[in-house]
């Protein structure tokens, strides 16, 4: 069978596992709507609150389909033994990780859908302005985000450390990157280290798309940002990944 | 086409565990043949592990040849994964995934899968294939790894300590189960600590002991030459034990002596060493 079509099977199989995981389905795709609902509610936000927050949950969103979720399965999978057992079967690495990611990448699609359905119905912020634009981003963020959380894994011990490890990461990443409320009124240090980071740039990339309309002109730096991180990911994912 | 499945040849693994060099196979060489069942036997920590992950493509060698059907495992082809199986060590899986779930998505990575219902038959899981694996019992789940190494109807089978931890009657159906590879014309290669279990199954077994083979053959002619035999009687309250290549000399002499002595001989028998006796002696510290 070709790498494709045994990608598309293990896609389909992780699909599967997904729905059968109550705790992970949870986690990936209510939290951040949750965020949604609590954030809109407890701060009673202005419209001009809502239009910072509902593109910031949805990259919020990406970051926990995408980054998380690998981080969280990866490790999994490795401490159970399950990667090792794939190692020995004719399966190539591209086409097993291509069905992992690829199912990361479509709950990331479906947080970002439903963010933007939920902005357009219940906040009023409209649909979004450039929807090229929020492909884009969309796309992008996921995939730098896929290459980052599998190399995340790299330097998780264990399943047991993962949690701890992943929201050292998470928590402080929402907090400086812009998803509760604008950036500009951050301090300058936490900003400066914000803006070396992706998360802040998908937040901005989807802001433009789904709120303000900016052209992609304006957000090229953005999309370079974020390139890099994913190829800086994508490499430690390679060179330093544990089969078991 | 050789009829050699498996040739490994003055085979060395070092690691550096914690500063420290370990040297767990230390100039190991054996063949296996097509069809055949093999026991690498030994205790723990012996070196098996470390042999079997080398000829599994899972490690690589420091030193030495190995060849498995044809390739060096080394090189990880992809041809040579689609014709050998592998059984782990560990057991855990998807945890909820069915047993028949299981086996039709990774038939799909091979080019001439078996059957998936027929292999749950085989290995005895008819009853649990639409359980998800975590309801299995251990033994079950240890049947389900054989099936995952079946599924793409292999040449050659790795079992690696297939029957650890199990009570004995879960042995009993496992080794029942591998019995039915031999039927299939399947060559194996099973590691073991269980002395029983490799004599159970194995055609021929290799005792292996610090990273050194220590003694190769079926099962039946390990137990070598000069003292084959032990005759054991007692003698004024006292056990004593001789070994002999041939009893009948030795068994007609202490009967004459007793019938001129006009006492019975107590307690008299003669016994093959048994595999167990070997092993033994081979593997106790001051064994060698």
């Amino acid at each position: 069978m070709s790498t494709a079509r045994l990608a598309w099977r293990q896609l389909r199989f992780q699909r599967m596992l997904f729905w059968r995981e109550p705790s992970a389905a949870f986690f990936s795709l209510l939290l951040p709507l949750l965020f949604l609902f609590l954030v809109a509610a407890v701060f009673d936000l202005d419209e001009e609150g809502l239009e910072v927050l509902v593109p910031g949950i949805a990259a919020m969103g990406i970051l926990a389909a995408v980054f998380t979720a690998l981080a969280y399965h990866v490790t999994f999978l490795r401490d159970q033994g399950i990667l090792k057992r794939v190692r020995g079967m004719p399966v190539s690495p591209v086409a097993y990780f291509g069905g992992l990611v690829g199912s990361a990448v479509a709950n990331a699609v479906i947080q970002v859908g439903l963010v933007v359905v939920l902005g357009a119905l219940v906040y009023d912020v409209g649909w979004p302005r450039d929807v090229l634009q929020l492909v884009l981003f969309t796309a992008l963020g996921a995939g730098a985000f896929a290459c980052l959380g599998v190399a995340f894994a790299n330097v998780i011990p264990n399943f047991d450390a993962a949690p701890a490890l992943v929201n050292a990461v998470f928590l402080p990443l929402i907090f400086i990157s812009g998803v509760f409320y604008s950036a500009d009124s951050l301090p300058r240090v936490l900003d400066a280290i914000a803006k070396a980071l992706p998360l802040r740039h998908v937040v901005d990339g989807l802001s433009a798309a789904m709120v303000t309309g900016a052209p992609l002109g304006d957000n090229l730096g953005a999309v370079a940002v974020i390139t890099a991180w994913g190829a800086a990911g994508a490499l430690l994912a390679v060179r330093f990944f544990r089969w078991e | 086409m050789t009829d050699l499945a498996i040739t490994v040849r003055d085979l060395h693994k070092t690691y550096a565990r914690g500063g420290r060099e370990v040297e767990a196979v230390r100039g190991i060489s054996f063949h296996v043949r097509r069809g055949e069942i093999f026991g690498l036997l030994g205790p723990n920590g012996a070196g098996k592990t470390s042999t079997v992950e080398i000829l599994e493509g899972y490690r690589r060698r420091d030193a030495g040849e190995v060849s498995v059907l044809g390739f060096d495992p080394e090189t990880r082809d992809r041809a040579f994964r689609e014709r050998v199986g592998i059984v782990l060590q560990s057991t855990a899986f998807y945890p909820r995934v069915t047993v028949r779930e299981a086996l039709e998505h990774f038939a799909a990575f091979y080019p001439h899968p078996r059957d998936p219902g027929d292999t749950i038959d085989l290995v005895g899981l008819a009853d649990k294939a639409d359980d998800r694996t975590k309801d299995l019992s251990g033994g079950q789940r240890r049947r389900l790894d054989l099936a995952l190494a079946l599924i793409g109807d292999p040449e050659l089978v790795f079992l690696d300590e297939p029957t650890t931890g199990f009570d004995p009657a879960a042995r009993r159906t496992a080794w029942e189960v591998i019995g039915r590879l031999r039927d299939l014309g399947k060559t194996v290669l099973l590691t073991t600590h269980y002395l029983e279990e490799a004599q159970a199954l194995s055609d021929r077994v290799a005792i292996i002991k610090e990273g050194r083979l220590v003694a190769e053959g079926p099962p039946r002619e390990l137990a070598p030459g000069p003292s084959a035999y032990r005759v054991s009687y007692e003698r004024d309250g006292r056990r004593v034990e001789e070994e002999t290549a041939d009893p009948t000399e030795l068994l007609h002499r202490l009967t004459s002596d007793a019938i001129a002595r006009g006492e019975p001989l107590e307690n008299l028998t003669v016994s093959r060493r048994s595999l167990e006796d070997v092993y033994l002696e081979l593997t106790s510290e001051e064994g060698t």
